[in-house]
């Protein structure tokens, strides 16, 4: 392969399908991910949809590759469209190239002219009415059979996935579906094809889960046993995927009145002894910090799992953005030191939730980790998920004589005492407290205690898993949550064309382990940060920590198109 | 085995801690205190399963000088850290106190919902009519034409709530007034508040001798309630709007079992068997 064609190169196969409200497209999605599932191979599948959350039209986005994905690629190579209604909200998200090729319902009107490519590469069928032949037949369906069959999915894989994804929908549908689909299947090729996917030589054990149940997941794997939140877009499904889970385990979910309700809900639970967690996105995050502040100074262990959206205010509600940054490190008031991580993938969503809880309850402090939209919503096919090392379980009272809640210890973290406990009863505060718990305004009380809730956090040894680091090379990309996908593919594609780079996702964002950052970073000459958000959050963050060189760059571009490795790549060919 | 040492009941002293309560002398909060602890002592619990939550503001102050756990949380959010405490550990008995600004403005839509979510906590809630933490502003139950508060010059000019009234629309079971110049019946009336298997509210007139001395002349006007509790919602919301506010007694009591019911169950499941529904097919 030449440069170029090493720089731009992919390892994967992408699908876009479109259509408008209840033209099923949704559906196709979860069939053609199960069944690219079943048939070996791993796959990313992200959802968008128009403003109004509800219903309308909506777009599905799945790449395919033989190894985990965690990005969206530069282009569609394959675009099925039911119909094209609306479809200009969603044409940016949807970037074809001149080797596309777009399947379509010839019922269903013209190609816009933002798509259209040469006739040779439009394959043009009248699903509708093929649909329209049989009893209770939908076009989708029919669009899936020919979708698979391009992509070279045996048809029994599909129908297989198809049976029992739709067999509550009961046997009329099921029987016309399958039917839609091998009508679909069994439709002669267009002139252009895609090289099929091949199937790899021993299936292993794999998942199908999204985002948020990814977080879900984490958390109950952490040891939380309580919810309290607010319904929010896009961290929902979370809470919905929690609350019939956690009751299964003994644990119980509350739906808050608001957010100021979830975030003192979680710390009164957490307060009575059971980890507890809420999930949010920013506008309540934002309703959240005057009680996060309460959990830090009372000391105790919460989690926030914030699934970040456009902002600021209502913002884009259904679309990702990596902005919630600044808030989830600086919004509380006072000197208020606590953990903010961010899930690197959808599966690390769940190493991340899960430590995140962990070292909150080790630690007697907030944790808020940063997942978004493109996490939260989507799903991938994945190896199934490891677990941090540490055990993180919260320090006891023991003495019960003369029980000092705040008491100063070696390792700043002092032994908590649960309601329940003779002996040790105590008064968890808000207010400056002395060791005891007593309300102090006193400069050494005040000093002691900030002290205390600092060293705790940066005297602890958070081992390797602040970061995932990849690569070697002068060129180093710095990354935190979502966007680590399209950078390790973009750091993958200059190695690859003999410009070696390294990658550092950070998945501690604070407290950022200073002497282990700087010890990765040291010796490259490029440094580039990558972030999705308008204001370089996390560059302004580490600049602020006097963490990178002069010459560091960012590349920081808001939501709500995904970042793709193609613009990286092109930001780092530019100041070479 | 040998059990513990035989320990003699527990005093009203013995729920009582060694901090000096802030309060200003004559304030009512201090009978308030007062019944508490006696009410705990009659009820002979033991003290480490006694949770008392608030806010802040003066009467929020009260846990830090009681022998219980206790949680001075934030502003106007009592009643939430009591609502997770109390989800989290049913067997904890777990009492919450507050004033006037703290849960009906700040806190207001906490009050509702608790009122309607119904879980078993007490709300005792010390209405002085006033902040007086910050030095005397109105609050939602001071009168429209009180112009002491240089915030509000010309008064407040709006109708001041009715929180009993207000907790009745929301749905609580059980609605009691009492009097802190009356701490024997304020006791009897907590005790009977505790026990009471779901959210129980009790308002307490609680005098501000500083801000509102004025209020020192409701060991006048303060008197017990003519008519006995009712179960009847519409009684007791003909009550709320008719009398003066000023009698005390348990005004409103539905049967314990009266609590909404949640339908179905779901099937207990290990760690191992939830992870399984990830699984490719």
């Amino acid at each position: 392969m030449d440069r170029k064609t090493d720089l731009t190169t992919t390892f994967s196969h992408s699908v876009a399908i479109i259509g408008s409200g209840g033209s099923g497209v949704v559906t196709i999605g979860k069939i053609l991910l199960e069944s690219i599932a079943r048939f070996g191979l791993y796959a990313l599948m992200t959802r968008s949809s128009g403003p109004q959350i509800r219903g309308g039209e909506s777009a599905i986005m799945l790449r395919v590759a033989g190894r985990p994905v965690d990005s969206l690629d530069d282009h569609f190579d394959i675009l099925l469209a039911l119909d094209w209604l609306n479809v200009e909200r969603f044409a940016d998200e949807l970037p074809i190239s001149a080797e596309s090729i777009i399947l379509r319902d010839s019922d269903k009107g013209e190609v816009p002219p933002h798509f259209d490519l040469s006739a040779e590469r439009q394959l043009s069928i009248p699903l509708t009415q093929l649909a329209g032949e049989f009893e209770n037949g939908r076009a989708n369906m029919v669009g899936l059979g020919l979708l698979a069959q391009l992509m070279g999915l045996p048809l029994e894989t599909v129908t297989g996935a198809a049976r029992d994804i739709l067999k509550r929908k009961g046997d009329a549908v099921l029987a016309s579906s399958l039917h839609g689909i091998e009508l679909g299947y069994g439709q002669a090729p267009g002139k252009k094809t895609i090289t099929p996917l091949t199937q790899p030589a021993s299936p292993t054990t794999r998942w199908n889960i999204s985002g948020n149940e990814a977080s879900g997941l984490g958390a109950v794997q952490g040891g939380i046993r309580f919810v309290a939140a607010y319904p929010i877009t896009p961290a929902s499904e979370l809470l919905e995927w929690l609350a019939p889970n956690l009751e299964r385990l003994g644990g119980e979910l509350v739906q808050a009145e608001d957010e100021l309700a979830s975030i003192n809900m979680i710390i009164g639970a957490s307060y009575g002894g059971v980890p507890s967690l809420t999930a949010t996105s920013g506008p309540g995050l934002s309703l959240m910090m005057e009680g996060l502040g309460l959990a830090v100074a009372s000391e105790t262990p919460v989690v926030v799992s914030n699934v970040m959206r456009g902002g600021p205010s209502t913002g884009i509600p259904t679309k990702s953005e990596q902005s919630d940054l600044n808030l989830a490190l600086y919004g509380l008031h006072g000197d208020a030191p606590h953990l903010v991580l961010s899930a690197l993938s959808i599966r690390d969503s769940v190493f991340t939730t899960e430590w995140a809880v962990k070292l909150a309850e080790t630690l007697q402090t907030v944790a808020i980790v940063l997942t978004d939209q493109s996490q939260g919503q989507a799903r991938a096919v994945i190896d199934p998920p490891t677990s941090p090392a540490l055990e993180g379980k919260r320090k006891l009272a023991v003495e019960h004589e003369d029980y000092r809640r705040y008491a100063l210890t070696e390792d700043a973290v002092s032994p908590m005492a649960v309601p329940g406990d003779p002996g040790c009863m105590y008064t968890a505060d808000g207010l400056e407290h002395n060791q005891l718990g007593t309300p102090s305004a006193t400069a050494n009380d005040h000093q002691r205690q900030l002290d205390k809730r600092h060293d705790k956090l940066t005297g602890f040894d958070y081992g390797d898993d602040w970061a995932e680091i990849g690569g070697a090379g002068d060129i180093c990309l710095i990354t935190w949550g979502s966007a680590t996908g399209a950078t390790r593919e973009a750091a993958e594609r200059l190695t690859r064309a003999g410009y070696p780079t390294r990658t550092v996702a950070v998945r501690l964002l604070s407290p950022l382990p200073i002497a282990r950052f700087s010890a990765v970073i040291e010796g490259t000459t490029h440094q580039l940060v990558v972030e999705q958000n308008h204001g370089a959050q996390f560059y302004d963050y580490l600049n602020a920590r006097k963490m990178l060189p002069p010459t560091a760059d960012s590349l920081a571009r808001p939501g709500p198109l995904p970042l793709r490795p193609q613009e990286i790549v092109n930001r780092i060919m530019k100041g070479l | 085995m040998h059990g513990p040492p035989p320990q003699p009941p527990l005093k009203p002293k013995d729920y009582k801690s060694d901090v000096k309560p802030i309060w200003c002398a004559g304030c009512g909060h201090f009978a308030v205190l007062s019944a508490i602890t006696k009410s705990l002592a009659q009820l002979a619990l033991p003290r480490e399963q006694v949770a008392l939550v608030s806010g802040i503001g003066c009467s929020s102050r009260l846990p830090a000088y009681t022998h219980v756990y206790g949680f001075h949380g934030i502003h106007g959010r009592a009643l939430p850290i009591a609502t997770g405490l109390k989800v989290a550990r049913p067997d904890l008995t777990v009492l919450v106190t507050g004033g006037d600004g703290d849960g009906f403005s700040i806190g207001g839509n906490h009050f509702m919902h608790a009122c309607r979510r119904n879980l078993d906590l007490t709300y005792i809630v010390m209405d002085n009519e006033v902040y007086g933490m910050t030095k005397g502003q109105a609050s939602p139950t001071t009168p429209p034409d009180w112009t002491e508060s240089k915030l509000t010059p010309h008064g407040t000019g709006l109708p001041s709530f009715n929180p009993a009234a207000i907790a009745l629309a929301a749905g609580a079971g059980f609605i009691a007034r009492g009097f802190s110049g009356d701490p024997s019946r304020l006791t009897d009336l907590l005790t009977e508040a505790i026990q009471y298997p779901g959210f129980a509210f009790i308002h307490v007139l609680s005098p501000c001798v500083t801000f509102h001395p004025e209020q020192k002349a409701w060991k006048q006007t303060v008197h017990e309630q003519t008519q006995s509790t009712t179960a009847d919602r519409v009684v007791a919301a003909q009550r709320l709007q008719q009398d003066d506010r000023m009698a005390t007694g348990l005004i409103f009591r539905t049967p314990a079992n009266a609590k909404a019911q949640a339908v179905g169950t779901v099937q207990p499941a290990t760690l191992e068997q939830m992870k399984t529904q990830f699984l490719t097919g």
